[in-house]
Parts: C-alpha cells; sequence; structure tokens
C-alpha cells in the first residue's frame, strides 16, 4: 500500500509506539480495505481535528467504552451487504482493559468479525497518565505518586480465555513477527485480538529515540512475552527471552515511572516466573525450545 | 395475518412490528442491524424482534444497553437502518451513546417503554427516564394509545431519515398501561409500508473513502454543528406535515399532530399533559361537560422538538390551565410545566401538578380534582405533587 495509514501532520508525540503500531498495521494491510474504529484515547487525538483526517482509512471515533460495539454494528452492515471490509478497534489500555471491558468480552463471546487491537503504553495517556489496571507494578503515575502496587491485568489470557479464534501479544522490536500475526489477523474470520506494547516517551519518561529497544528488553527480561493463542487453546511461545538481570534493570532504570517506587529487577522477578511457568504449561513445552536435546 | 379489524396487540408488540416493516422495508438499501438487551417493561418488544424473519436484517443481542446503542451507532453510520428499546435505569446506562447518537446526527429510532428510575426498584410507569435526556439532540414523541405507538415508530423513520432533519427519534409508551395492554392495532402490510419508507441513503456514511466521523472540534466547529442540530430540529414541524400527509395517502389513517385538542376551544380550565394521562383527560373532560363544567384537554405528542407556538396558539384566550406531569424534575417541578408556562395570555392563572409517578394509577377523578384545584384558584402558585395511590 502506498498510502501510509496514518499520514503525516498527525497529533502523535515523538517516539510514539503507536504511531509505529499504526505503520506497521498499514503494511500489513496490503490491499485489505479496513475501516477503524476509535475510542476515547491517544489515537482518537492523533487522527486530527475536524474537517482534517490523519487516517488513510475510513475511520470513526466512539465514545470510550464502545469501541467493540460500534465495531460489531459495522461489521454486520458490512457483511450484510456482502462487503470484505475488515472492521478495526484501534485502542488504548484504558478503554480495553477498563472501562471497554464489558463491550469488549460480550463481542468477543460473541464471535464477532472484528480484529482488535490494544496499543497497551501502560498509561491513561489522553486523560494525562493516571493509574490503571494496564499500569505495571511499580510505575508512578498522575493519581498513585509513590508506584502503584498491584500487578498489571493479564489482558491477554482473559481475551484467550474466551476462546476466540486468535489471540497474540505483538512486539515493536520483533517486526517479522508483529507483520505476520497483523495479517493472520486481518485474514481470520471471527473475533481477533492483538496487544501491542506500545512505548510512551510522554508517560514512562524515557527518551524517544529508545522505545524499540525498551520494548526489546522487555521481551528479553520475560516481562512481555511475545506469544499467540489459536482458539483459546493452543498456545505458542513466538520469542523466548534469556531473562536476563541486566535486560529488566536496564528496562526499569530507562525510565522515569519506576523511580518513586524504587521498584528493582528483584521486586519483578517472582511475578514474572511465576507467568511464565503458566505459560510454558499452556503452551506444551516445559522446557525452553532451544534448551531442549 | 392483518385485517381491516386488526390484531390484538401490545404496545410492545405493536413496536416491534413496525420495527420488523420498518427494517425489511430497507432490504434494497443497506439492511437492518439493530442491539438489543432486555429490561422490563420494554423486553416483550425486543423478544418479538428477535423472533422475525428479516431479510438482510441482524439484531445482535449484546451484553448491555450502552452497548445495544453502540451497535445501533455502528450499524447507522454504514448506512443500515437501526432499531432498539429501552426503559428506566437502561435508558440511564445507555445515555453516553444515545447523546453520542444524536451528535453525529445519525437516524436511530428506539421505543422506551417509560419506567420510573430507581432504586428503590419499581417497574412502573413515568415519564422520567425519557425526560432525563431532554437535552440530548433525540426527537421525542409520546403516545396515548398502541396505535399511535405502532404508526410512531413508522412516522418515526420517515422523520429520522429526511435529509432536512437527519436526528435519532424515540418513541415513548408507558410501562404496562401501553406497553403489556392488548388493543386491537392495525398492522399495515409490508407493501404499503414499502411505499411509506423509502430505502436509507445516509449522506457521509461510512464506506471506503478515507474520511473521519466524529472526530475532535474546536470550540467554532463545535458552534456550527450545534446550531446545525438546531436548525434541524427547528425543520421538524414543517417535515412532520409532510409526514402526516404521506402516511394518510398510503395508510388511509391520518398519525395525529403535535399537539392533539380535545374539546379545547372554549374551554374555562385548559388540562394538558403528554402520553395515556391525555386519554384520561378526555374521559374526565367528557364527565365534566356532562356537569355542564367547561373542560378542555391538550396532548402534548412532540415533545422535541417543543412545539412552543402551537402549545402558545392553543392557550390563547385560555384563563386556566393545568399543566400535569408524570415526572418531577427534582428541586423544581414537572418539566411539561417548566416549558409550558411562558406561553399562556399575561394574566392567565397556570398551575402545575406531578401525578402518576412511580405508575401511580391517574383516573379521571383525579384530572376532576385537579381542575377543581384550579378554578378556585385566585393565581398559580408553587407545582403540587400529587398521590395517585395504586
Amino acid at each position: 500500500m502506498s498510502e501510509p495509514l496514518l499520514r503525516p501532520g498527525n497529533g502523535n508525540c515523538g517516539g510514539c509506539g503507536m504511531s509505529s503500531a499504526f505503520q506497521f498495521l498499514g503494511r500489513a494491510r496490503e490491499e485489505r480495505p479496513i475501516q477503524v474504529v476509535i475510542p476515547a484515547s491517544c489515537a482518537a487525538v492523533a487522527v486530527g481535528q475536524f474537517p482534517y483526517s490523519a487516517m488513510g482509512a475510513p475511520t470513526i471515533l466512539t465514545t470510550f467504552g464502545s469501541a467493540a460495539a460500534v465495531a460489531t454494528g459495522m461489521s454486520h452492515a458490512g457483511r450484510l451487504n456482502g462487503e470484505g471490509t475488515r472492521v478495526v478497534c484501534w485502542a488504548g489500555d484504558g478503554g480495553t482493559y477498563d472501562i471497554g471491558m464489558a463491550s469488549l468480552s460480550g463481542a468477543a463471546e460473541r464471535n464477532e468479525d472484528i480484529l482488535y487491537v490494544c496499543y497497551d503504553n501502560e498509561i491513561y495517556g489522553n486523560t494525562g497518565g493516571q493509574r490503571s489496571s494496564a499500569t505495571p507494578h511499580g510505575a508512578a503515575t498522575s493519581n498513585t505518586l509513590r508506584g502503584k502496587v498491584e500487578q498489571k491485568k493479564d489482558i491477554l489470557g482473559i481475551m484467550a480465555a474466551h476462546r476466540i479464534p486468535y489471540a497474540a501479544s505483538v512486539s515493536l522490536a520483533h517486526p517479522e513477527d508483529a507483520i505476520r500475526k497483523m495479517r493472520r489477523a486481518l485474514d481470520l474470520q471471527g473475533f481477533r485480538f492483538l496487544h501491542v506494547l506500545a512505548p510512551c516517551p510522554t508517560g514512562w519518561k524515557s527518551e524517544p529515540a529508545l522505545g524499540i529497544e525498551l520494548v526489546r528488553l522487555a521481551v528479553r527480561s520475560g516481562l512481555f512475552p511475545v506469544v499467540e493463542v489459536v482458539d483459546g487453546r493452543r498456545t505458542t511461545i513466538n520469542v523466548e527471552p534469556d531473562f536476563s538481570e541486566e535486560a529488566l534493570e536496564l528496562y526499569l532504570s530507562l525510565q522515569r515511572r519506576f523511580q518513586k517506587s524504587e521498584i528493582g529487577a528483584a521486586d519483578l522477578r517472582p511475578d514474572i516466573e511465576r507467568h511464565w511457568r503458566d505459560l510454558r504449561a499452556r503452551s506444551g513445552r516445559i522446557v525452553p525450545a532451544d534448551r531442549e536435546g | 395475518m392483518s385485517t381491516s379489524f386488526g390484531q390484538l396487540l401490545s404496545a410492545n408488540h405493536a413496536a416491534a412490528l413496525g420495527a420488523t416493516l420498518a427494517a425489511r422495508a430497507n432490504r434494497t438499501g443497506r439492511g437492518f442491524v439493530s442491539g438489543v438487551y432486555p429490561i422490563t417493561p420494554s423486553t416483550e418488544c425486543m423478544e418479538l424482534l428477535c423472533n422475525q424473519e428479516i431479510e438482510k436484517g441482524r439484531v445482535v443481542r449484546v451484553e448491555s444497553e450502552h452497548s445495544a446503542m453502540g451497535v445501533c451507532i455502528g450499524g447507522a453510520a454504514s448506512g443500515a437502518r437501526t432499531f432498539t428499546t429501552s426503559s428506566s435505569n437502561g435508558i440511564a446506562f445507555m445515555a453516553e451513546n444515545m447523546v453520542a447518537a444524536a451528535l453525529l446526527r445519525l437516524p436511530v429510532v428506539m421505543v422506551a417503554a417509560n419506567r420510573t428510575l430507581g432504586p428503590p426498584w419499581n417497574i412502573w410507569a413515568d415519564h422520567g427516564d425519557t425526560l432525563m435526556l431532554r437535552d440530548a439532540g433525540w426527537i421525542q414523541l409520546y403516545c396515548a394509545d398502541n396505535q399511535e405507538v405502532l404508526d410512531s415508530v413508522l412516522c418515526a423513520y420517515r422523520l429520522a431519515e429526511d435529509r432536512r432533519i437527519l436526528l435519532p427519534a424515540l418513541v415513548c409508551q408507558e410501562a404496562f398501561v401501553l406497553s403489556h395492554t392488548m388493543a386491537r392495532t392495525l398492522v399495515p402490510t409490508q407493501e404499503q409500508v414499502d411505499r411509506f419508507l423509502p430505502p436509507l441513503d445516509l449522506p457521509g456514511r461510512l464506506g471506503g473513502t478515507a474520511r473521519i466521523v466524529g472526530g475532535l472540534t474546536a470550540p467554532h466547529a463545535t458552534e456550527v454543528h450545534r446550531a446545525q442540530h438546531h436548525e434541524a430540529m427547528g425543520r421538524f414541524f414543517g417535515v412532520y406535515r409532510e409526514v402526516q400527509d404521506r402516511f394518510e395517502e398510503v395508510f388511509g389513517r391520518r398519525p395525529a399532530d403535535p399537539v392533539v385538542p380535545y374539546r379545547a376551544d372554549d374551554a374555562d380550565v385548559l388540562v394538558v399533559s403528554m402520553g395515556t394521562i391525555g386519554s384520561t383527560v378526555e374521559r374526565a373532560v367528557d364527565a365534566a361537560r356532562e356537569k355542564g363544567i367547561r373542560l378542555g384537554g391538550l396532548r402534548v405528542r412532540t415533545f422535541r422538538p417543543f412545539p412552543a407556538e402551537l402549545l402558545a396558539a392553543a392557550f390563547r384566550g385560555r384563563g386556566r390551565i393545568a399543566v400535569v406531569d408524570r415526572n418531577v424534575s427534582l428541586g423544581f417541578g414537572g418539566v411539561l410545566w417548566g416549558e409550558a408556562r411562558g406561553l399562556a395570555d399575561p394574566g392567565a392563572v397556570v398551575q402545575g401538578y406531578m401525578i402518576g409517578i412511580g405508575g401511580g394509577d391517574v383516573r379521571p377523578e383525579h384530572v376532576l380534582a385537579i381542575a377543581e384545584d384550579l378554578s378556585s384558584r385566585e393565581a398559580a402558585g408553587p407545582p403540587v405533587l400529587l398521590e395517585a395511590g395504586a
């Protein structure tokens, strides 16, 4: 596709991971016609001010908690008229993990023909960086100044538990895996869910140029597992982390949002290990692929 | 199925059949998409709709009222005809997306089975649920019988989809008084409805063109959008007359006017109301007239847009006007009273009464007591909240 999905002149910050994710999807779609549904989020601001549009696809902005419901109506209207348009929800973590959870769960349970992408920058970016169920343990936010004490919700596990045809996590530091998953998700029928870790220099208080590197560190350390789950049952681990202490410490120290809580690698390690034990059991591989004789 | 004698139908079923006929009439257009969620007393409307065969139509059983309207927004933005129904707290939960549907100028049609808001939980009628959305930018029609509900649903599509209007429309019918009460109702044929309702052709619908629906606006663009929305409301009454004419041509009966008078021309005391209390007022007027008391009735059928000019004309020369509300704007009084009281002649006594809250059974004797109270007043006082009882 010659035209980018997110055009020049959009309102995103420099180094925005969501911008990169948009361009990944733009590449993945090739000639496939798509319509985009954006609930209240940074993306809603990014796409520009009336009467201009920074979007290279037909787009509707919805209320905060309604993306999956509005997409449901669009998807049925398209099907009734024999159109092959893919309806894509493009929602932030707030619109997905929290206020949008009921409509998201409902649409997933009905197996609506929708691709739902959550670009997760782990902050309520549009409203100014408040705590959410996507905020990671130890990150300071504008309304939890000393850092969040609870763990982040396992959104991929929740969505896979709906037994939808396809649920996958996407790393912007692994573009081949990312584009392959986006294509697969675009071409499948029924409810598909993609979870993208989207670095946010503004919210993470990190260097804009380091976004992709931070995602790589999150993957290497095991903090952000890159996996895909088919029909809620078959789990495949796509990228094997090295679980290095160095990667985790570096990930935390390169973002000032983790400073106040003084959280360190040792504090996060037990949760990461527990999560990976579950993932290995679900994937049927108790031992990492590269350590198998 | 349909005969000239009609069928015995509840208002919920009349509404569902009206929506089904309108849905099928768009089979040559972009079809029909509906999101529905149950709540007493609108549930049976949704259930009947779900059990209809609709060519090129889809009714999605969603997980909440909020999403029901979300589905209608998505369907309508893609050019499909849409419908939903709800009541009371369901409408309150749906409200955010109702506002969105209006501001997106989508011609969604909805039927409300009016039920009082809770807690405490009470499933019976008053108008508090839909009047809460007075300023939400929807057309609001209030019905007095089951035939009017069915006819209003068909008219609502024609009005909502008219390019001079393009607004969502809410048809209101009271819990149980209409929603569950069977009455003889004429159900038109599909061929008639096809003639009355042309396929929806929504300008600016989502298609293949890269454009944004509902993007960000700055203050001035918002001022312009609100002005256009308000102007569309202002064109309603002119378009409504055309819709009445066309309806009469096709179906052989004329839908009621926005304001329906009953023996009002020579009335010493005029009783103004909305919904089914309007038909109770008619019974009271007949009883009073037999005793030589010149009572008259005025039923407000179109509440949004507000028929201020029509009401002012009907109030001319009337010295005593009782406005009877089946709602309480807490800390103020009746909503209809608040809007109508400034339209009477100078010196006229306009008194507000609120009755039938939470389903209190309003009977002709209540209306007669109100007329008597008003006749004894020298001047209007604060609005009076009456108890109708079970």
